[in-house]
Formats: structure tokens, C-alpha cells, sequence
């Protein structure tokens, strides 16, 4: 249930799309309007979540502290996983965000006989991660050529070192194939790694799905069945400076390609894909840990929770402490005469 | 709105960054390449629209059947018309203008083809 | 001791089906329930304890009531789902960590095998993403757009009595130890997604005694135990007879509630009443007669220790308020803490947002090394760890080694001062200075990788004694591996929850190796004036070359 229905949903948004494409007008819903909305919905979505968290303060200073503070001037500070200055936090931010810092020091644990627990060394989540996320970026990048004119030269040359072994005709994109690998082993781990199929949700295997579908109809559409990529361009090109115009011949497969774009691009904003914005928003990775050198103000700090009052401590106890020589506030009272005691007592 | 100062910008950054395609307006959607159809010929070796997708895979083809297979350089249309399969001699002999045929296009869609890299480019396009 | 015999527990946490094991679970998580069982749950906060509480935080803590985790009627008040999720949206707004952490998991699972609750146990709910997934369900139910509109698809769940219970059972398997929050590529930290449950469960008056009680002890009488100031100071000058005959000197230098002293010395309180805290606290006072230290300790404010941190914010400011307070009314100039976790994280990350600005004191200066300490300007309150490094380095110190020589140590670093304050270098500055023999426990168990004891949080309670041992057992496996492969039989921390509780460890798991504060090892090494020949270290064990 978990894997099967956001791939039946998946199937079924392909399926809307090669319908419609077919009817009167409606290239031009999945091709101009939907792709127009989706855009907006995305960018207002994205721009809505974050001042959302934004709302909410961060009351505490609580980074998380994952090497040597900075402290006495001859011990050696880490100063990228435990950052106490604005440049140490980009520092570890870079890292983070980049290389994805914290998913390289996993580790995987095993139990044996004894018993006896052994931590080994587990890069593959990080390494593919990278690989999924780098290809993303570089094939949104290389789309640029078919939203601006003329096409900046870094689209170039991403697309040249793209197709750098020059292997097929259209020349063949690497990382087409390292992010179907990416995604194929995020796919796999899910299904095949106990914990990780255990803690798996619907809301995990969508994406996934829905990205290879995108991979999928793009790849079909550049080596397989074709399609007049001018033709695309005019539109897509003309979506960009608001003047999109559907003319001549678009396979199919590219109206089902724009389709699961536009539901990746509104469904993300309402999804775990915001990790993407909440990354850098994490209070536990994105503060510097100078906690005790600048006060860390709490906007709904309540100044009305006062300790239990030494006065009333005092008050309590203050026989006791006089008898044990404890310095006190206030003495005690005049000690009653001793018939007065033996009264009380009885 | 806590940290303004920080997240604002980073928003607007964001934005601008998604929307580069649309402010980056040094392009005009109106002009769309016009390759230069030959005067002389009406008839090509495949029709117009699976030219269009299609012709670097043809290209491929004779290739691969020419210099791997032995296969022979003379092809037919549907009409029964003979060509010579062979860029150079074939397609360059009536789109004879790299610049004004093929180049239109590729550079539209930031295409590179590597026939170049071999092939001795027209004359006129040198 | 645990109701389960060692050989067994050996046998079970390898060969039981359970996640760790490699055996797959029958069903969804969410279709398991939460089972109370004598032997899994921390006993209910008595009403008297709720009641105590409530008068000081109203609203805070629920109704007072007596109520049975294994009964299926907690008798919880009628609207208590509509107080947590009043509850929840409160924290929300509050809190801009459980909204990012709340909606940028993706479940990738990098956390599920750092929790040492999950290594021990194999429960899949104690992978952190799974935990937090308790509180994140019901969050996507009542706050996102998706879990309203998707429901269960989109991983949504009412807020039941089922979940209820499993908030209890699982956000007190929790020690807050932030281990996950190390793995986690968006620094999600279950530590703090355990105390915003708890302070949810608090809401409706679902806690534990063995935290509440402690917390009230600390609020009324300034140490957990509930020592009244002539109790407290009478157990502490005990310990000056025991150094006496350790050592040969009569220290002088230990008051308490002095005005003008220049430091004002707070300590987890564990350590002036229990073993081995109690050759801990004999460590800092040779040390600061050593060194002529103008000190003074208060019977007031002298539970660092913050047991408030393991309920609600709230409270955890109330009983950390006492120490300013107490540092004003004395005129003291600076504040110095002793070996303490959980303290040492509401010191270093929460007090001066709480409780300061603490305008009325002085930048830490060492008055023997001349030292300022720029890394506490604004808290005013550095660590002994810190203070004693400081002292060390400029050869400050007469010190004796070999006095340490019958023990082969290593040490543990705690959760909280590793991973949420940095302090990691000075105390093994302190233990290579002051021994001969130390050893490191493996690299993914240390540092920032440190395993919990097991029982942090107020999990220290007698009634869960398997769980304790279970959740302990990563760190007491590294404790076996350096006993092995070193002869390792001295385990050393900076924690007074660990001190309690490493002793139950290893009393369990490495019955050979002890447990000792840095500062015990020390004062074991420290040259007394007038000192007489030492035969035995602190805790009366003969030296090395003294036995028989």
C-alpha cells in the first residue's frame, strides 16, 4: 500500500496528461496555463512556508556542538562543527548545504554474539544523495536553454561537459543516467533496507516516483521518441517572456514530461521537499555556539517566573541554619523563656 | 516576522533566481529560427517532420551502414528519387549553407553537433 | 538491579527478533500499541507532586491525580486532546525548531541506528525518526494542508489515546542526548522534539515522580534529594574527615553561604551525598584548598543539576533562577560550576537567556593563572573543567601521576557537554596531566559520537532497570572493549547522572570497572601541604605498589 498507491498516483498524472493532450485546447492548459500556475503556486508556496517558520522565534540558542568549542586560546576550536563566529556558521552552512557535511559521518551498527556492537562505516546514503542532488541541479540548469535567449555560456558548458564521451546521437547526458541510479538506489534502499522500508511513507516513495517519471519522460523524449526541441523551445521560451505560442508538432511525451513538473513544482512547497528551505533554517546547525559570550535574547522570555525566593527559603529553614552556623539574613527571634516551650510542646 | 534581516533577502534572492528566465529579457520569444530551405529541390530524403526530430539519428544510420557495414551510398525516397547518402555530398549538396540551414537551429537550442570535428565545413561557412 | 540476569540479557539483545536483530516487523507501526508492563514505565508523579508544581506554575502540570499507566483510564480531564493540541500550536508559534523539525524530515534514516535506546532494544520506535514521527503525525493531522486533506496517506493520525500512551512510553525512552542530531543532514534534534512532548504530557497531567519530586526538593530546598541546610552542610564537612584520613590534611577552606566571596561554586548536589559524586566533590575542595581559592558554596542554590529541563521550560528557569539570584545576594564575582551534564547544558545554552543579563558580575578571571575566560563574558559562569585546565597549563598545580597508577582509565564523554556545548579537549587535558594510564574508547563512541548512559533525563529510576541496562549497553560496550583490549577498570565522565548511573552500568555489564568524576582522579594526584604519605586514593583503595 505504502509503494503502490503514490505509483498508481503517479501513473494516474501521466495518464491525465496524455489524455488531455489529446483533447481540443488542451495542450495549451498543460503547455501555458497549468504550467503558469504551478510556477506561482510554487514560488508563492516556498515564499509562504518559510515566513511561515519564520513567524516563530528561536527562543534558545541550541546549536548542536559536534567537535571542540571555542574556549581556553590553546585548545584548538573546530571551528566548522562548532562554529562561534558568523564565518564559522557560513563555514559549516557551506558544508552542510553543499557536501552535505553531517550524512558523511554515517555510520552503520551491528550487533554480534558477545554481545558486541560495531559501528562500520556507511557512505553510500551520502555519496548517492550527492549524486541525486548535483545531477538535479546541473539538469535544471542545462533546461535553461530552453527558457533564455541567447543561452549564457555556463549552460554551454555544463551541457559540453554533460556529453563529454560523446556517446550516442543526440549526444548523451551522464548525469541522465547517474540520476536514474540516484534515484534507483533511493528507491531500493527504501524497499530493501529493513528500517528504512519500516519508517517509509507514502509521502517518501511520491517524489521519488514522481522525479523518475520526470527523468523518465525526459529521457524517452531526447533519445527515444523525439521531439522537435524548436518547436519546444518557442513555447517553453515564450512561457518565460510571456508570449507562449503552441505551434507546429510536440509529441505526447512532452506534455507528460510538463505535467510532472508542474505537480513536483506545487507539491513541493507542501511537502518534505521545503528540507530544501528548512535546511538553512535549522536553529541547531545554523547558530553559533557563543552562548555564554553574547546573551541570546527570548522574545517571550517571561520575566514574571521568579525563583523560589532565598527570603522564603530562609524563612523556612532558618532555625536550622543558625543551629549549623549557616549565615542568615535575618536572626532568629528572641529565644521564648523556657516555661513558654514546654507549653508549646505540650 | 523574526530575523528579517536574514530571511528577506534570502527570499528575494530565491526569487530572482527562479524568475532569471524571465527578467533576462535580452532574448525575444518572436524570433524563432528560419532555416534556409533550398531553392532548387523540393523533395528531401524523409518527411519534413521526422527530418525535424530525426535527422541526426539518419545521420547515424548512414554512418554506421557506410564506413562499419560496407552498406551502399545510394538511397532512395519514397517517390523513388536517388540520393547520395552522405552529409557532405548529399545534404550539404542542397542545404549548402551551414549557416543559414543547419546553425539556425542548433544554436537556438544550444545544439553542438560534432559532424564538424570530421567533416570539412562548407566552404562558405568558413 | 535489573530483573533480568546478565547472561540473559547477553543472549536476548542478540538473538531477540527485533529490528537490531535483523527480524522484520509485522505490522505498521502505527498499528502497534503501546503496552504498559511492570518493568517498562517510570512510576506517575503523585498528585502531592503535581499539586506542588501547579501552585508554582499554574496550569502547567494537569490536574493532580493518581492515575495507572497499565490502566486503559488515566483518568485524563475531559478536553485533553483539546489541550494538547492547544498545547501544540502554543509550542509551534514558540518555537521555530519543532516547526522546521516537524516538516523537513524526509525519513531517510540516517538517525535509526545512532539512538542508543534503539541499539539496546531493537524497538523501531526508538529509531529517533520513528519517535518523532509519534508527535509529527498528529501534527500533519491538525496543522498541514497535506494531512488535511490526504489523511492517513499523508502519514496523519488523530490525536487518540493509542498515541497518548505512546508518547509516554517513548518520549520517556528518550535521554535528550541530541546523538541523531550529529547524523541528521537538517540538524533535526529529537532532544528537543522529546521536550516539547514532554511538556505536552505535563499538560495534562501525564509525568513521573521520579522527576517531578526531584524538581520540587530542588525548588523548596536547593538540592534533589530534599536535604534541609543543615543536613546538606553537616553530609559535605563528613567528607572533610574522609580527605582527612586520606590524605593527612584538615582542609579549612570549605563555608557555605558567605558573603563577598569572590566565586560562587554550584554543583550537581548528587555529589555531596552519593557514591562516587562524593570523591568527586572531595576532588574540588583539595583542589581549591590547593590553591587558596575564595570560594563558597550555597545551600540554596546548590542543585545545578536543573531537573525542570527534563519537564518544561519553565520550570527549568524557575530552579536555574536561583543561581543569579543567589550570585547577586552574595556579591560574589563570578560563578564557577562543577561536573554536571544536563546542567551544564541549561548553563551554557538556556540560563543567560533566561535568567540574565548577569550585569551584576565579572568576566571570570582566574585569580591564580590570571586567565580571563572570554568564552563565558556574558554568562559569567565557566566549568571546572575549564578553570582546572587553565591551572594545569600554567603549571599551577603540584601533581603526583603515579598516585593514579592502580587505575587504567578512560573516559565518557556526556551527551550534553559534547554535543551541546563543545566541552571536549579540557577534561582530557585534566586526566592526561594528572594519570598515567588512558586509554580512548573507539572514535564512534566518543566526542561528539559519545553514547548516553541510558538513563539521562530523569530515566535513573529503579522500576525500568532492563530498559536501563538495554539503553546503556552502547556505551558499556565500549567500556568492554578498552577493558578488554587495555585492562581498562576506571571509567571517568563529567556528569553526575552518570555518576549514579555508569555505576549500575557497569555494576551490570563490566562489573570490573568503576566510575569517578575527573576532579576525584585529580585530587588523587594533588600534593597537599602537609600532606602525609599516601597509601590509598581518595575512595581508600591502596596506590599502586601499597596493596596488602
Amino acid at each position: 500500500m505504502r509503494i503502490m498507491s503514490p505509483l498508481i498516483a503517479v501513473l494516474a498524472l501521466v495518464l491525465v496528461a496524455l489524455v488531455t493532450a489529446q483533447v481540443p485546447g488542451g495542450q495549451a492548459l498543460l503547455g501555458i496555463i497549468l504550467p503558469y500556475l504551478a510556477f506561482a503556486l510554487f514560488l508563492g508556496g516556498v515564499v509562504y512556508r518559510v515566513q511561515h517558520w519564520a513567524k516563530s522565534p528561536v527562543p534558545f540558542r541550541i546549536p548542536t556542538t559536534c567537535g571542540q568549542a571555542n574556549s581556553l586560546p590553546w585548545i584548538k576550536q573546530n571551528k566548522l562543527d562548532c562554529p562561534s563566529t558568523k564565518a564559522g556558521v557560513i563555514g559549516r552552512m557551506l558544508l552542510e548545504v553543499l557536501l552535505f557535511r553531517s550524512l558523511f559521518r554515517n555510520t552503520k551498527a551491528e550487533i554480534y554474539e558477545g554481545p558486541k556492537l560495531v559501528y562500520g562505516s556507511s557512505k553510500f546514503l551520502w555519496l548517492f544523495a550527492l549524486l541525486f542532488h548535483y545531477c538535479f541541479l546541473v539538469i535544471i540548469l542545462r533546461h535553461l536553454r530552453l527558457f533564455m535567449d541567447p543561452i549564457p555560456g555556463f549552460v554551454a558548458a555544463l551541457e559540453f561537459g554533460d556529453g563529454f564521451f560523446q556517446i550516442g546521437l543526440p549526444v548523451f547526458y551522464q548525469t541522465d543516467a547517474i540520476f536514474l541510479g540516484a534515484l534507483a538506489f533511493l528507491f531500493l534502499r527504501r524497499v530493501l533496507l529493513t528500517n528504512i522500508r519500516y519508517i517509509s511513507l507514502p509521502a517518501d516513495y511520491f517524489p521519488l516516483f514522481l522525479i523518475s517519471g520526470i527523468a523518465i519522460t525526459g529521457i524517452l523524449m531526447r533519445y527515444f521518441l523525439r521531439v522537435d526541441v524548436v518547436a519546444i523551445k518557442q513555447l517553453t521560451h515564450g512561457l518565460a517572456t510571456f508570449s507562449p505560442a503552441i505551434t507546429g508538432q510536440i509529441g505526447s511525451i512532452f506534455f507528460v514530461h510538463i505535467f510532472l513538473v508542474c505537480a513536483l513544482l506545487i507539491y513541493l512547497p507542501f511537502s518534505k521537499l521545503m528540507h530544501m528551505a528548512g535546511v538553512f533554517m535549522s536553529p541547531t546547525r545554523n547558530m553559533m555556539n557563543n552562548s555564554r559570550m553574547v546573551r541570546h535574547i527570548n522574545p517571550w522570555n517571561d520575566p514574571k517566573i521568579k525563583p523560589h525566593s532565598y527570603a522564603s527559603y530562609e524563612d523556612e529553614f532558618r532555625e536550622f541554619m543558625v543551629g549549623a552556623d549557616i549565615p542568615v539574613e535575618k536572626e532568629l527571634p528572641a529565644q521564648p523563656a523556657e516555661e513558654e516551650v514546654a507549653k508549646a510542646v505540650e | 516576522m523574526y530575523g528579517k534581516g536574514r530571511i528577506i533577502p534570502a527570499l528575494i534572492l530565491f526569487l530572482g533566481l527562479m524568475t532569471t528566465p524571465m527578467w533576462y529579457k535580452s532574448g525575444d520569444a518572436g524570433k524563432m529560427p528560419k532555416p534556409e530551405k533550398p531553392k532548387d529541390y523540393t523533395e528531401c530524403v524523409a518527411p519534413t517532420a521526422y527530418m525535424r526530430t530525426s535527422h541526426m539519428v539518419l545521420l547515424n544510420e548512414w554512418r554506421d551502414d557506410i564506413l562499419r557495414e560496407g552498406g551502399s551510398r545510394v538511397g532512395k525516397t519514397a517517390n523513388g528519387t536517388e540520393y547520395v547518402r552522405s552529409l557532405q555530398n548529399g545534404c550539404m549538396k542542397c542545404h549548402n549553407d551551414k549557416k543559414k540551414f543547419c546553425d539556425a537551429c542548433h544554436n537556438y537550442t544550444s545544439v553542438k553537433p560534432y559532424c564538424w570535428d570530421c567533416h570539412l565545413q562548407p566552404k562558405e561557412a568558413m | 538491579m535489573a530483573d533480568t540476569k546478565v547472561a540473559q540479557m547477553k543472549e536476548k539483545v542478540v538473538k531477540e527478533p527485533s529490528l537490531m536483530t535483523g527480524a522484520v516487523p509485522a505490522k505498521d507501526w502505527w498499528d502497534v500499541e503501546a503496552v504498559f508492563k511492570s518493568g517498562n514505565y517510570c512510576y506517575p508523579a503523585k498528585a502531592s507532586m503535581v499539586a506542588y508544581h501547579n501552585k508554582n506554575l499554574p496550569g502547567l502540570f494537569g490536574e493532580p491525580r493518581e492515575w495507572d499507566p497499565e490502566s486503559d483510564n488515566w483518568n485524563l480531564p475531559e478536553n485533553w486532546q483539546e489541550i494538547l493540541l492547544n498545547g501544540l500550536k502554543e509550542r509551534l508559534d514558540k518555537f521555530r525548531s519543532l516547526k522546521i523539525f516537524m516538516d523537513c524530515c524526509v525519513r531517510c534514516g540516517a538517525c535509526a541506528d545512532k539512538c542508543h535506546f534503539f541499539l539496546g532494544t531493537g524497538d523501531p520506535k526508538n529509531m529517533p525518526v520513528l519517535r518523532a514521527e509519534l508527535l509529527r503525525s498528529v501534527y500533519r493531522n491538525d496543522f498541514t494542508l497535506a494531512g488535511k486533506l490526504l489523511g492517513k496517506m499523508a502519514g496523519a493520525r488523530p490525536m487518540t489515546f493509542k498515541v497518548l500512551k505512546e508518547w509516554f512510553m517513548y518520549f520517556y525512552q528518550c535521554t535528550e542526548c541530541r546523538r541523531c542530531s550529529v547524523f541528521c543532514p537538517y540538524g533535526i534534534d529529537t532532544a528537543e522534539i522529546t521536550m516539547m512532548a514532554r511538556e505536552l504530557l505535563h499538560l495534562v497531567g501525564v509525568g513521573t515522580n521520579w522527576i517531578l519530586e526531584p524538581a520540587a526538593n530542588s525548588n523548596r530546598t536547593g538540592n534533589h534529594l530534599g536535604l534541609q541546610p543543615h543536613t546538606f552542610k553537616e553530609n559535605a564537612e563528613f567528607l572533610l574527615d574522609d580527605i582527612e584520613e586520606a590524605t593527612g590534611v584538615r582542609l579549612n577552606s570549605l563555608n557555605f553561604n558567605r558573603k563577598g566571596a569572590e566565586i560562587l561554586f554550584v554543583i550537581p548536589s548528587a555529589d555531596v551525598f552519593a557514591e562516587p559524586g562524593i570523591f568527586t566533590f572531595m576532588g574540588y575542595l583539595l583542589l581549591f584548598e590547593h590553591i587558596g581559592l575564595d570560594y563558597t558554596i550555597s545551600t540554596y542554590a546548590s542543585e545545578g543539576g536543573n531537573f525542570g529541563s527534563f519537564t518544561h521550560n519553565s520550570l527549568m528557569k524557575k530552579l536555574n533562577g536561583k543561581i543569579y539570584a543567589e550570585a547577586k545576594r552574595l556579591g560574589v564575582k563570578w560563578i564557577l560550576g562543577g561536573e554536571c551534564g544536563h546542567m551544564w547544558r541549561v548553563l551554557h545554552q538556556y540560563m543567560d537567556t533566561m535568567n540574565g543579563p548577569a550585569d551584576f558580575l565579572q568576566v571570570p578571571v582566574s585569580p591564580i593563572t590570571g586567565t580571563r575566560f572570554d568564552n563565558a563574558t556574558a554568562t559569567k559562569m565557566i566549568h571546572i573543567s575549564e578553570f582546572t585546565a587553565d591551572l594545569i597549563h600554567h603549571n599551577k598545580l603540584k601533581l603526583d601521576k603515579s598516585r593514579n597508577d592502580h587505575r587504567i582509565v578512560t573516559f565518557h564523554d556526556s551527551c550534553n557537554p559534547a554535543r551541546g556545548m563543545g566541552l571536549i579537549e579540557e577534561p582530557r587535558h585534566i586526566l592526561k596531566s594528572v594519570c598515567n594510564n588512558f586509554y580512548e574508547m573507539p572514535e564512534n563512541t566518543i566526542r561528539e559520537n559519545t553514547f548516553c548512559c541510558g538513563s539521562g533525563t530523569g530515566l535513573n529510576t529503579g522500576e525500568i532497570m532492563d530498559l536501563r541496562m538495554r539503553a546503556g549497553l552502547p556505551r558499556a560496550n565500549a567500556v568492554r572493549h578498552v577493558a578488554d583490549r587495555h585492562g581498562v577498570n576506571m571509567l571517568s565522565c563529567v556528569c553526575a547522572i552518570d555518576r549514579a548511573t555508569l555505576l549500575a552500568l557497569n555494576q551490570y555489564w563490566n562489573p570490573e570497572v568503576e566510575v569517578c568524576g575527573v576532579s576525584e582522579l585529580l585530587g588523587n594526584a594533588l600534593i597537599m601541604e602537609g600532606e602525609k604519605e599516601r597509601e590509598t586514593d581518595l575512595r581508600f583503595a591502596p596506590l599502586a605498589g601499597m596493596e596488602g
